[in-house]
């Protein structure tokens, strides 16, 4: 209790899947989900393995408190080495179909080998058995799943796939379950592509039980009360989404632009939460249908849109022309922002295409405006492009860009290994805006210090999800900092950073931490879990995991050096909003950060800092 | 007012107490002649698994049910009825005299004419006491012979497996319940039922029943032969309606009876597995000899016994739920289709699934299940409300599994799609 | 006054924490699938439908089952089910006309909502106003009688009691 103590350990290779028990001491250290699962990583493959070989191993881990009643209960995760990093990859999704696997019975499962002919893993509580799936194989993520629901007979099972994408080989190909919830980022459904799973099918019926039932119903309670009485996750969240933050982050002039040439976008507005739920002049009706939740989750954060039917995208295309997973703030900014488009219903076309293909869209968005910029600068010209005018802001192209993209034809082939390797490849790496090969999210490291440092440091290449600062440096939660200031940002970082570890270990979403802090969340896990679970064993353990990513990346091969962020963060200055004038200065917090993590000057981690976390 | 029931199964029950609720100051008596209780011949199987003892088959539940509700409940036979005296004569040569009369008699098991049917090893199952009969003769590892696969013989079917009997089943329809489930489904089933070590012969008939001293010998046409500790007779009903022979009362396959149930006689009514009432689908009569129908039935026969015929009964949907060995089947309606009607199916014989719908332009006139046990009443509620179902037709056509959100969707008019 | 559950579509967002606690109140674990409470999805999520019994008047459940194993409690009105007298029949859960009883194959005896005895624990986990408990003649729950009972045995609305 609240683990299932049980381990699916599937061999793609020999097709056989057996049950084992979970190492109860590593539950202990490293909760469950992100931790535990990249435990097991470390414990059993190579760092340097090549991504897509057989030798590399795919983890789908829950939490703790996945399946239970903790609010927002509902997370899982992917973790394997990512092919687009090189790095740990470790990536998180809500739907239900976390919460079905935890309620099968299952904490996690292993994937290892590979399958020579496509497969999909079929769960019904202790009951796991691979499929042939050479039929699902060239279908996209929504066909997927229905024909597996299908081909079930039960509408409650739930479903995560991998459209053309991850077949293709897309280097940031996601892994999709419930139509449009997604393990985004890194690459793993690329992974799972490489290892012939076309997806995964669970029904549960178990149940899932917990150490303190009556503790358990009153510490979520608590955190429940608190998360609807915050404004952010009580108000501003259920109503705009995340996507709450595009005019606020665009007003601060931290909205990176034309592929971070600027720092404000003059169609910010247009593809705002505010634009989506404003009726179109077309046909009356708002972007925006409904908001929506993950399983067990009281935020309800989700955006269901639709497109108009009459939009250039979908006219054509009746299977578009329904509801789907609509923008989050940082599609909304890659799809838009970093292009430059501002058609609101093009940029839901394109994550739509995301929902069903499984593509990340942070590194889509910005590799398009990387290929945009590469352009503009003549690196390519529209004989490369299939003679598409990839001009920034041009919406028809861009589209076509996706489409091609999504289904690995043309320059769409190139656009699919992400921004790094298409900017070396036409001389301007300078133009990718990566840290370990990986794409940074929408807000500007000129104009929010913190995110910088955090970019930087991301144990999975840039990423806002590791240590949203912006809580911190923009929405004053938890202490206002300033955001222009570099002071402090280091401490900040590993504090967030260190939290986030944790509760992305613990099944839930870390969007709950807006409102909620280590000492109303620990006190949940401990009603759930055995063990005596505070808020300082919390960070402890997000401080040893976060630890072992660094290790893992180290063995991988990665130095100090690859803590840093693309040049034109730190060399172009921000042409207005606050930050008018300033760039990141990376230099003036990272040997701070060194310092407070307790790693050399090199960035690698003391053996005091080691055996303090038992590492 | 008086109102006499003549019986004391769930028809006659329902009857008595929506009398009661109707009719606070009426005199109400039951006429039963089973030795025990007000009794429910469907907890039966359940009596003989032991999973219930003899109380536990009781129609309700407190000794005194029928006294606080008034109802007096008359140990009895009756042995004809005086229409025109207005009387029921008894076993014991008394009468009694009603206002209201409802029959409620019942069903009693047909037995083939075989020979060798008389031996006391063959055993219908329709009554406690049959119950106690079969619980000494299917003893664990005894050899068991069923005739008959209707849905009755599918129910008990699991009472001899779990009474670890080694069993045979001989059907002489081509499938197993040919009367409740269509081709694929009734197969499914017998696949279902071989897989748990059960032999089913369908479309084939008993021959003979010889018996020696230690055992029996069950005589198939199709030459085989199953010697035999018990044989359990399960192929079909009739009414309950002898003691009317010399009442001039229309019967046909049951007492027939209109739409306020009330036969052919005024004053006299019909209720249950011995009436042939409205059929919901058909629009014609027939005897459905299921539960749900026996009660409502009884409820609709009361209403009118004590309102004066206000209440006309647009009939009742045969619909049934049977789990067989664990894998649960069901029909309503219209199973089998009516003119015009097109048709939604899922099959996964792998899993034994099955759903198949009827559709009368887009209302929902029948179905079957094989497989599924959740929110199947709703089917139902679609047929019997003859809600149209607009666009949810189409979708219940490329996922029949969709029939709760179909269910909500069109009560509830949700647009858009699933 | 008798209360009753409003289940409110507009506002429901599909998050399952009243089937999470419910089915806690009848299983004692957190397993949606053991809850009798159950809402669905629609129109790509757009809209949520919680759905459980209505307790409705004429109760096709409780007068067609054989053994009395469905009673009304007197002091919140709801149909409860007896599972030491339920023998699994499941005659009822074809009865129901608005899906609402079920059988759990697991526990081989039915399930419904039986309003935890008066304090359900849905609403208690229900994040949105979706779901309440109200004033039974408040509920709305004409709409979805009214398709049922419009066409099926409407003889009477009174119960056995
Ligand atoms: C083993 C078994 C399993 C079944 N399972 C199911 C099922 O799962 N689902 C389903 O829907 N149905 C099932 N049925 C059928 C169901 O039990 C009947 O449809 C139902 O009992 C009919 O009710 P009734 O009141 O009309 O008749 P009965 O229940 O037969 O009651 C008739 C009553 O009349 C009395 N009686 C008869 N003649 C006289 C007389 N001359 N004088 C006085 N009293 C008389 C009898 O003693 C009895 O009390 C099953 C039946 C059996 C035998
Ligand atoms: S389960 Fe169905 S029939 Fe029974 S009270 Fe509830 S809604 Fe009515
Ligand atoms: S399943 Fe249980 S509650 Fe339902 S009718 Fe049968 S005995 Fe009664």
């Amino acid at each position: 209790m609240s683990w299932s103590e049980k381990i699916l350990r599937v061999d793609l290779g020999a097709g056989t899947c057996t049950s084992e028990p979970l190492n109860m001491e590593w539950a202990q250290d490293y909760m469950g989900q992100r931790g535990l699962a990249t435990k097991y990583l470390v414990e059993e493959t190579d760092p340097n393995v090549d991504p897509f070989s057989p030798d590399n191993k795919m983890i789908i881990a829950t939490g703790p408190l996945t399946g239970t009643i903790a609010p927002t209960s509902g997370r899982w995760s992917v973790v394997c080495k990512s092919p687009l990093t090189g790095a740990i990859a470790c990536s998180n999704s809500g739907g239900f179909f976390g919460g079905e696997l935890k309620n099968a019975g299952w904490d996690m499962i292993i994937f290892e080998g590979k399958s020579d002919t496509p497969v999909y893993l079929d769960i019904t509580n202790d009951k796991a058995e691979l499929k042939d799936a050479s039929d699902l194989w060239g279908k996209s993520v929504w066909e997927t799943e229905t024909t597996l629901r299908e081909r079930r007979g039960d509408n409650d099972v739930r479903v995560a796939s991998i459209g053309l994408a991850g077949e293709n080989g897309v280097l940031y190909a996601a892994v999709v379950n419930d139509m449009d919830r997604a393990a985004g980022r890194s690459g793993v459904g690329a992974v799972m592509g490489s290892k012939n799973l076309k997806a995964m099918v669970v029904r549960g019926t178990v149940g899932v039980k917990v150490k303190d039932p009556m503790a358990m119903m009153k510490t979520s309670n608590t955190a429940k009360e608190i998360l609807a009485e915050n404004a952010i996750t009580g108000e501003g969240l259920p109503t705009h989404g995340t996507q709450v933050l595009m005019n606020v982050i665009n007003e601060l002039g931290a909205l990176p632009t034309r592929n971070g040439h600027d720092v404000q976008f003059e169609g910010a507005h247009d593809i705002s939460a505010e634009a989506m739920a404003e009726p179109r002049e077309s046909d009356g009706e708002a972007n925006l249908v409904s908001n929506a939740a993950c399983f067990n989750c009281p935020i309800s954060c989700q955006r269901r849109s639709k497109i108009d039917p009459s939009h250039f995208t979908v006219k054509d295309k009746p299977e578009y022309q329904m509801v789907s997973g609509g923008l989050e703030y940082e599609a909304a900014w890659a799809l838009g922002a970093a292009c430059g488009v501002k058609d609101l219903d093009a940029v839901t076309y394109a994550n739509f295409v995301c929902n069903e293909q499984g593509l990340d869209p942070i590194t889509l968005g910005s590799t398009l405006g990387a290929a945009m910029d590469l352009y503009a600068a003549g690196a390519i010209t529209s004989d490369d492009t299939g003679g598409h005018e990839l001009t920034f802001g041009n919406t028809e192209v861009f589209v076509a860009m996706v489409d091609a993209t999504a289904k690995g034809e043309g320059f769409g082939k190139e656009l699919g290994q992400g921004s790094k390797r298409l900017c070396a490849k036409y001389g301007h790496p300078e133009f990718s805006m990566t840290v370990k090969g990986q794409e940074f999210p929408a807000y500007d490291p000129r104009a929010i210090q913190g995110m910088g440092l955090g970019y930087a440091t991301s144990n999975r290449g840039a990423c806002h999800l590791r240590a949203y600062t912006v809580s911190s440096e923009v929405l004053g939660i938890g202490g206002k900092t300033d955001p222009l200031v570099t002071e402090g940002k280091a401490g900040l970082v590993k504090a967030f950073q260190d939290l986030t570890a944790a509760v992305d270990s613990s099944g839930t979403c870390v969007f709950t931490t807006f409102a909620l802090t280590g000492d109303d969340i620990a006190p949940m896990i401990d009603a759930a879990c055995e063990g005596d679970w505070g808020v300082e064993r919390l960070n402890e353990v997000g401080e040893r995991i976060w630890n072992m990513e660094r290790q893992y990346n180290i063995a991988a091969g990665f130095t100090g050096a690859d803590d840093t962020l693309p040049e034109r963060m730190l060399k172009d200055i921000a042409k207005t909003g606050s930050a008018k004038g300033s760039v990141n200065r990376l230099d003036e917090m990272l040997p701070e950060y060194y310092q407070v993590r307790g790693w050399d000057e090199s960035g690698v981690p003391t053996q005091d800092t080691l055996s303090r976390l038992s590492l | 007012m008086h109102y006499v029931i003549i019986g004391a199964g769930p028809a006659a029950v329902a009857a008595a107490e929506k009398l009661r609720v109707l009719d606070e100051d009426g005199q109400i008596t039951m006429i039963g002649s089973q030795a025990q209780q007000p009794y429910s011949r469907m907890a039966i199987p359940y009596y003989l698994t032991g999973k219930v003892e003899e109380s536990g088959t009781y129609l309700r539940r407190s000794s005194d049910h029928f006294e606080s509700h008034r109802i007096e409940l008359v140990h009895g036979e009756a042995t004809a009825v005086d229409a025109a005296g207005h009387k029921v004569i008894l076993g014991d040569g008394s009468a009694m005299a009603y206002d209201k009369l409802l029959i409620a008699t019942g069903a009693e098991p047909i037995i083939p004419p075989v020979a060798g049917m008389d031996d006391p090893r063959v055993q219908q199952c329709w009554h406690l006491e049959d119950a106690e009969r079969i619980i000494e003769l299917a003893k664990p590892g005894a050899r068991a012979v069923q005739v008959g696969a209707g849905f009755i013989g599918c129910i008990i079917l699991e009472s001899w497996v779990l009474r670890e009997v080694d069993l045979t089943v001989v059907e002489m329809g081509p499938r197993m319940v040919p009367r409740m489930l269509g081709e694929k489904a009734g197969n499914l089933l017998k696949t279902w039922c071989e897989s748990k070590g059960v032999t089913v012969h369908t479309g084939t008939t008993v021959e003979t029943i010889e018996s020696t001293q230690n055992e029996l010998n069950v005589v198939l046409n199709n030459g085989e032969a199953y010697p035999a500790d018990v044989v359990i007779v399960s192929t079909g009903v009739k009414p309950n309606v002898g003691f009317l022979q010399d009442l001039d009362i229309k019967i046909d396959q049951g007492i027939e009876v209109d739409e306020f149930m009330q036969t052919s006689i005024s004053d006299v009514y019909a209720a249950g597995d011995c009436a042939q009432g409205l059929d919901f689908s058909t629009g014609e009569t027939a005897v459905h000899a299921v539960q749900p129908t026996a009660t409502e039935h009884g409820r609709v026969a009361a209403t009118n016994m004590a309102t004066n015929n206000s209440f006309s009964y647009k009939g009742s949907l045969n619909m049934n739920i049977l789990d067989t060995l664990g894998l649960v089947t069901s029909s309503f309606g219209a199973w089998e289709g009516v003119d015009g009607s097109d048709s939604a199916e899922i099959y996964n014989p792998d899993n034994y699934q099955y759903i198949n719908l009827q559709f009368k332009d887009d209302v929902l006139v029948g179905a079957n299940t094989v497989g599924y046990h959740a929110h199947l009443g709703v089917l139902r509620g679609l047929i019997e409300s003859r809600v149209p179902l607009g666009v949810w037709k189409e979708r219940l056509k490329k996922n029949p599994v969709g029939l709760m959100e179909a269910y909500i969707g069109v009560t509830q008019e949700v647009a858009g799609s699933a | 006054m008798l209360k009753a559950l409003r289940m409110d579509s507009d506002t429901c967002t599909g998050c399952h924490q009243c089937e999470m606690m419910c089915s806690y109140g009848k299983v004692g674990a957190f397993n949606p699938a053991k809850s009798v409470m159950d809402v669905s999805l629609y129109n790509g999520g757009a809209v949520n439908i919680p759905s459980t019994c209505t307790q409705c008047e004429e109760a096709w459940c409780m007068v067609v089952c054989p053994v009395e194993a469905i009673t009304i409690n007197p002091t919140t009105g709801a149909k409860e089910i007896s599972a030491e007298v339920c023998v699994g029949c499941k005659v009822c859960s074809i009865a129901c006309p608005y899906g609402a009883i079920n059988y759990d194959a697991d526990s081989g005896v039915v399930t419904k909502c039986d309003l935890c005895g008066g304090e359900p624990m849905c609403v208690e986990a229900c994040p949105t106003p979706a779901l309440a408990f109200v004033d039974k003649d408040s509920t709305g729950y004409d709409r979805i009688w009214n398709h049922v009972t419009a066409d099926l045995v409407d003889c009477d609305s009174t119960v056995r009691h």
